[in-house]
């Protein structure tokens, strides 16, 4: 076409117009760290694997969580879930239920039999970890994939550690924990059972490990002073719950008193009620509301017909007759005695009063810092002795699986660096995924899926599993409803709203790039982008 | 996977632009990395301008709907002057532009060539903004109406007439600060007037199809250029383009404006068949007028020095009565497209 | 094929011989029948693909010609008076795009007050709108230079404005030989755009031009017309060959040769001019007259070639350039340049006022006595003037000056469309 002059323009022909010199402000992608992950104690990258699991992609999921976690069917059961604590979602209507969609990856993946790989080169050293409970069995993971030879000491029968000796069989049904040891075994790990190391320092003197991870969790029961006529109708929950699992099934009688507040409080009652006690008693000097145990555990327990005695502490026993003192909270929330007393029948006292580390077996390790009965680790998990590592319940911090074998992850990495003479530095953490750096408009209405739950009937005379699993499609649907915090989940929003066309789409899974040769800097995309993951940057001239 | 096929909840659904989770088949078109662009980088318009990008999210769903057999009839106006400074052009479609009043004339004209000269498959669009549309432009509107002539109008509404620099157009609302509807005296902004409402008069003239939309609803306005597409004779479609600089509000905050413009039920949304309205969408978090009004600077004299109660109630019973008169607020009838 | 009949029907069934593909209708005395021929021609199937369209204005009329003519279709419309000004922003848009859109005018003065008799003043309003204007001096001109426009208008990618005298040309019923059909096929191609808008090969039309192009564009514009006034002659003289007879062309001379009086004039009026030529002459007077056939582009160069030798011209304009005079005359001026000719403005005929051969030769013979001013008015009824001055020289609210001279002389219009 001969077109006339000026009146009639090439088509598209105003790309020569550079506004992108408009610009006082630039828009940048980045990754805001979500407000699960950062509060995950095992460090996963919960959001990265809740992207994979919209998608359906399930094994993707599951090896994302492998990355940080060798036991996402575990994990989904008794981990407490600070993350969904922290989740955003929450603050739109319920928090997303990561574990639930953890524990159906794991399941899923026992199912499958998924299985990773060593990938690294054998490095020749080899490394001792004391205690096979999940923080040994982490660090032993980690370890392995890094190449290190490996080789656990454990005291017991078993594995596990507090995971099989604690936490009942109803919460997490022993097949599925002995699936994902096993999946740590097949790597190599040597885990030597029945083999308690009495003498950390003559171990070390007979065999040449080249570093050391201890991680031999919180063992002795605590025990309060009670004048007992029949000391044989006391016992202590951390035996009560380990004899289930070596068989040594205590007798407990019709009428079961739980002394204590805690999660192992609810764990012990539960289980006497499954072990045919007709009416167990949880006795705490404080009310429901201080309670330390989990508010799904008591209300679990409840529904089960565990019964509660509130403010009152147990003062003695005789002939099955056992003396409780009424409590009374003071202004700091603390209960005090007030000297009214009353009576209470019962087979047995369970006492539920916490647990210390067994230290004996540390000898005078040189170096070695013990403060308020726990081992003190520096930030790279390093006892005072070098080469020795420890973690979980033995070392300062909040006694759970998931510190635990974030603490094994951790140890695991810093031993490794260690070995090659260099120290862990972690990569630096981004910036917080905060509420209200999202876009919340763009999230549909979604209401969280409850877990189906075993009927009562069952619940209080089995050991069976009491919380159900996800299925596919509402472990999708969960999946789902989660905001992807701070993360692109490739919406599309910035590449459609820019009304200068100034955003590039890469292409499935490679996300987007700003063409600033037209971005004039309006922040439309920075301002639509559902979760958070455009900002504007001043322009500098 | 077959979890995921039956799983009909996709995070962001179809509020998101695009959404990986989506079958392909139902994506947007301006999710799609091959749109057309009918409005191409390099224009000159300001800073998140909603009228650009309501253009292209028209024209790239019309260019879709019809394979890219499409001619464009243009009004004067921002749309048109950002476009086409001599000697670029941002338009990536055929397009004509000629006057400020006549863009449905010359619809009208470019239809009947195409029937004429049999080009069946060659289909009309012709667009403008406000002033261009109720204003000066509506004879010509009206007339193509009338005769039902197979043109698809599009109104780009930013409520004043912008490129001449922000005066008063008949669709500027009550209360609005325009140049010509200064913030001052007695009663500052734009009088509370009966209102115009195009689409309505559109609906009157009995033409297969009238539709609002808003640039805050992609999926919505896509599915309306689509449906309109699909049919037959004179279409309207009246699209709600927040303009930063004439409302005053924050050049990122276009679509928020406008969704929020959507949400308090300032401006309804809905489609109409042959004068009947059909569909509505309805609000989904609704907000008072306030939350709108407070965004834009041409509404500060509402807020300070002194709240006006008095107008500021006057606007929401505005609102309210288009609640109640589209039935915004009914979640039973939402609209049947993704 | 020879007819009596309507000069509005004539022009209709050119148009539709020259086979245009969209139509625009809307009415407005002295125009009206022309469309509502073309409508009937539609309507029963003798015209045939051809929309034809009933808009609902003149603005929209030109609209939906710009529309249909930038989509390649052959597009015409006709108008006249109120109708060409409510247009005018569209007429002004057509040729700005290079739309060969071809228009009639049927000529008819503006208000207010309002009148539908013939004059120029339309047409003239709108000289400038860089439309070709093309004149017809009777209806068989009127007739061909429609089949002449489209084609001229299409070669150049400019619109076409055909003027007829309303009334005068477009409701006298005379003789008139409309073509064939096959004769105008022969004679005008089908239209093949410049530039168009379509899908195919998409292109960005009607851009704007700031000040760094705007005078180019402009300029070329002129120089489009300045291509008409070669084109023009050429085509009338291919239409003698094809048609066999004159018409069109940039002007006609008639006893020019040798005259030291020329009368210079547009349209139907040439014919009464032309009978009191002829009396003169034959009283041995050296008269002539030149009709202009092509007003825009004014053809200065074929006018000085005319007339240059003439001592005295005299231009019979049917519009007033208030406050100066002449349109014409203004013109013509370029084409006697480094001339003394003395050239006389007489405006006559405005708003249907009769042109008398009594009236045309009184003029004549007080430019030959060379006591013609400069600036006159034909018949103006000076007593009827002088009494409304004086009325409002006495009293500031002298009410509407046509009412208070329809009282004064006693008539009142009687119709008025
Ligand atoms: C009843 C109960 C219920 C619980 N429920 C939950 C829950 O639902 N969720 C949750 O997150 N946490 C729960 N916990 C806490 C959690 O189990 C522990 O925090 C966690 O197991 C600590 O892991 P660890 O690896 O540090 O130690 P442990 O799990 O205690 O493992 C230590 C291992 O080391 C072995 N060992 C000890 N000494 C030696 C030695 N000298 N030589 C060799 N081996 C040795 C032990 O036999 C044991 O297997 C619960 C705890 C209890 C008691
Ligand atoms: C006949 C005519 N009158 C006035 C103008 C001046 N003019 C050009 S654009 C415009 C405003 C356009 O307003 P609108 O149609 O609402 O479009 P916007 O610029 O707001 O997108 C005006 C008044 C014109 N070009 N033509
Ligand atoms: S929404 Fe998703 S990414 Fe965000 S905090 Fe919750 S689970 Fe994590
Ligand atoms: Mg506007």
């Amino acid at each position: 076409m001969n077109k006339p002059f000026a009146i009639t323009l090439d088509v598209g022909s105003s790309l020569a117009n550079k506004t992108g010199s408009w610009r006082t402000e630039r828009p940048v992608y980045v990754d805001r760290l979500p407000p699960c992950n950062h509060a995950c104690p095992a460090g996963e990258n919960i959001q990265q694997w809740l992207f994979h699991a919209e998608e359906g992609n399930y094994e993707a999921a599951w090896r994302q969580i492998m990355k940080d976690n060798p036991m996402p069917a575990v994990m989904g059961r008794v981990c407490y879930h600070t993350c969904e604590g922290a989740c955003n979602r929450a603050k739109l209507d319920k928090p997303v239920g990561i574990h639930a969609i953890e524990r159906f990856l794991g399941d899923l993946a026992i199912a499958e039999k998924w299985n990773v790989n060593v990938e690294a080169k054998a490095s020749g050293k080899s490394v001792l970890v004391v205690g096979a409970g999940p923080s040994g069995l982490a660090a032993a993971y980690h370890l392995a994939l890094l190449g290190h030879a490996v080789t656990i000491r454990e005291a017991g029968p078993f594995a596990g550690g507090m995971m099989r000796f604690g936490i009942p069989k109803y919460r997490l049904p022993r097949e599925v924990l002995d699936a994902e040891i096993q999946r740590i075994v097949d790597l190599g790990v040597k885990i030597e059972l029945n083999t308690r190391v009495d003498d950390l320092d003559a171990v070390l003197a007979t065999h040449r490990f080249d570093a050391v991870f201890l991680a031999v969790g919180a063992h002795l029961a605590k025990r309060a002073y009670i004048p007992a006529g029949d000391a044989s109708k006391i016992l202590d929950a951390v035996s009560l719950l380990r004899g289930m699992e070596t068989g040594e099934q205590p007798l407990l009688g019709r009428r079961v008193l739980v002394y204590g507040g805690g999660n192992t409080a609810m764990d012990a009652a539960r289980s006497a009620k499954r072990l045919g006690a007709t009416e167990t008693i949880v006795v705490y000097r404080r009310t429901r509301e201080k309670m330390p145990a989990h508010d799904f555990e008591v209300q679990e327990a409840m529904e089960e017909g565990i019964m509660f005695k509130w403010l009152s502490t147990i003062k003695s026993e005789s002939g099955g007759t056992f003396t409780v003192e009424k409590m009374k909270l003071d202004d700091k929330g603390k209960p005090q005695p007030t000297g009214e007393y009353e009576e209470m029948q019962a087979d047995s006292l369970v006492l539920a009063l916490g647990q210390d580390v067994d230290l004996s077996f540390l000898g005078k390790l040189k170096g070695l810092s013990i403060n308020d009965g726990v081992v003190q680790v520096d930030s790279n998990m390093m006892t005072g002795c070098k080469g020795v590592f420890a973690g979980g319940d033995m070392v300062p911090a909040e006694r759970t699986v998931t510190v635990a074998v974030g603490h094994g992850k951790k140890a695991a990495r810093c031993i490794d660096a260690y070995l090659k003479n260099s120290v862990y530095a972690p990569p630096p953490k981004h910036e917080l995924a905060v509420f209200d750096a999202l876009n919340s408009w763009y999230y549909s209405d979604a209401p969280a899926t409850v877990q189906p739950m075993l009927d009562l009937a069952r619940r209080e005379s089995t050991f069976e599993e009491v919380v159900g699993g996800l299925d596919q499609s509402n472990a999708l649907f969960e999946a789902r409803r989660c905001l992807s915090c701070g993360n692109c989940f490739e919406c599309d929003n910035c590449f459609g709203v820019c009304p200068d066309n100034a955003v590039i789409k890469l292409g499935q899974g490679k996300r987007y790039a700003f063409n600033y040769d037209y971005c004039k800097g309006c922040s439309l995309c920075a301002n639509e982008c559902p979760c958070g993951a455009i900002k504007m940057v001043p322009e500098t001239i | 996977m077959t979890g995921a096929s039956r799983v009909k909840f996709y995070q962001t659904g179809t509020f998101t632009v695009g959404n990986r989770l989506l079958d392909v088949s139902v994506r947007s078109v301006q999710s799609d990395a091959d749109r057309n662009n009918s409005l191409n980088s390099g224009h000159r318009a300001c800073q998140g301008c909603g009228e650009a990008l309501g253009a292209r999210y028209a024209l790239d769903a019309a260019m879709r709907a019809v394979n890219g057999r499409l001619v464009v009839a243009n009004a004067t106006g921002c749309l048109e002057v950002f476009s086409t400074p001599y000697p670029e052009s941002s338009w990536r479609v055929a397009w004509l532009h000629s006057l400020f009043a006549n863009a449905a004339a010359v619809g009208t004209g470019m239809a009947a060539a195409m029937k004429v000269k049999g080009r069946k498959d060659v289909r009309v669009i012709a667009q403008g903004g406000d002033g261009g549309t109720v204003d000066i432009g509506f004879a010509c509107l009206s007339g193509m109406f009338e005769r039902d002539d197979d043109v698809l109008y599009i109104c780009y509404d930013n409520e004043a007439y912008m490129n001449t620099g922000i005066q008063r157009s008949s669709a500027t609302p009550a209360a609005a600060r325009t140049m010509t509807t200064p913030a001052a005296g007695q009663e500052p902004g734009n009088v509370f007037g009966q209102g115009k409402n195009v689409p309505l008069i559109a609906m009157a003239h009995g033409i297969p199809y009238v539709a609002t939309a808003s640039v805050a609803d992609l999926r919505d306005l896509e599915y309306k250029v689509g449906r309109a597409m699909a049919i037959h004779g004179a279409r309207y479609l009246h699209v709600h383009v927040p303009c930063p600089l004439g409302w005053g509000c924050d050049t990122g905050d276009t679509l928020k404006v406008a969704r929020l413009a959507a949400e308090s039920g300032l401006f309804p949304i809905f489609e109409a068949e042959a004068g009947e309205v059909t569909g509505r969408r309805t609000i989904r978090r609704r907000v008072p007028v306030e939350d709108y009004l407070k965004m834009q600077s041409r509404f500060a004299h509402l807020f300070s020095p002194k709240r006006d109660e008095r107008r500021i109630a006057m606007i929401q019973a505005i609102a309210d009565r288009n609640i109640r008169r589209f039935g915004l607020l009914d979640k039973s009838e939402q609209g049947a497209h993704p | 094929m020879l007819k009596q009949c309507e000069g509005s029907i004539a022009i209709a069934e050119a148009v539709a011989l020259c086979r245009p593909e969209v139509i625009c209708a809307y009415p407005i005395t002295p125009q009206t029948h022309i469309v509502e021929g073309l409508g009937l021609l539609v309507k029963s199937g003798k015209l045939s693909n051809c929309e034809y369209i009933n808009v609902e204005s003149e603005f929209a009329a030109m609209s939906v010609a710009i529309g249909a003519s930038a989509c390649g279709a052959r597009a015409y419309t006709a108008t006249a008076s109120q109708g060409i000004l409510y247009m005018a922003e569209a007429v002004y848009n057509a040729s700005g795009l290079g739309l060969p859109i071809v228009m009639t005018v049927g000529n008819r003065s503006i208000g207010a007050p309002i009148n539908i008799w013939n004059d120029h003043t339309d047409s003239m309003a709108l000289r400038d709108a860089g439309w070709i204007q093309l004149f017809a001096e009777n209806n068989q001109e009127a007739t061909d230079l429609h089949i002449q426009a489209f084609k001229l208008a299409e070669e150049l990618s400019v619109p076409v404005m055909v003027c007829v005298d309303g009334f005068i040309l477009t409701h006298a019923y005379e003789r008139v030989d409309v073509p064939e059909q096959s004769k105008v096929d022969a004679f005008l191609p089908p239209y093949e755009p410049r530039q168009v808008v379509d899908p195919d090969e998409p292109v960005t039309i009607g851009a704007m031009v700031g000040p760094e192009a705007f005078m180019e564009v402009r300029y070329l514009a002129h120089h489009k017309q300045m291509q008409a006034l070669e084109r023009i002659p050429q085509l009338a003289e291919e239409f003698r060959r094809v048609f066999g007879r004159a018409s069109g062309g940039l002007l006609h001379t008639y006893h020019t040769e040798d005259a030291e009086t020329v009368i210079v004039a547009l349209g139907s009026v040439n014919g009464t001019i032309k009978d009191v030529i002829d009396q003169m002459r034959a009283e041995g007077v050296k008269i002539g007259s030149v009709s202009l056939c092509s007003f825009r582009p004014f053809p200065t160069a074929a006018l000085h070639a005319a007339i240059g030798h003439a001592k005295r011209v005299v231009t019979i304009e049917k519009s007033l350039s208030v406050g100066i005079g002449g349109n014409v005359s203004h013109n013509l001026r370029m084409a006697l340049q480094g001339r003394d000719t003395k050239v006389s403005t007489v405006i006559a005929g405005l708003g249907g006022r009769a042109i008398t051969q009594t009236s045309l030769r009184k003029v004549f013979t007080r430019a030959i006595q060379d006591t013609l001013e400069p600036l006159s008015f034909m018949d103006l009824n000076t007593a009827v003037i002088n009494r409304q001055l004086e009325r409002e020289r006495v009293t500031r609210r002298t009410g509407p000056a046509a009412e208070a001279i329809l009282r004064d002389i006693g008539t009142m219009a009687a119709r008025v469309s």
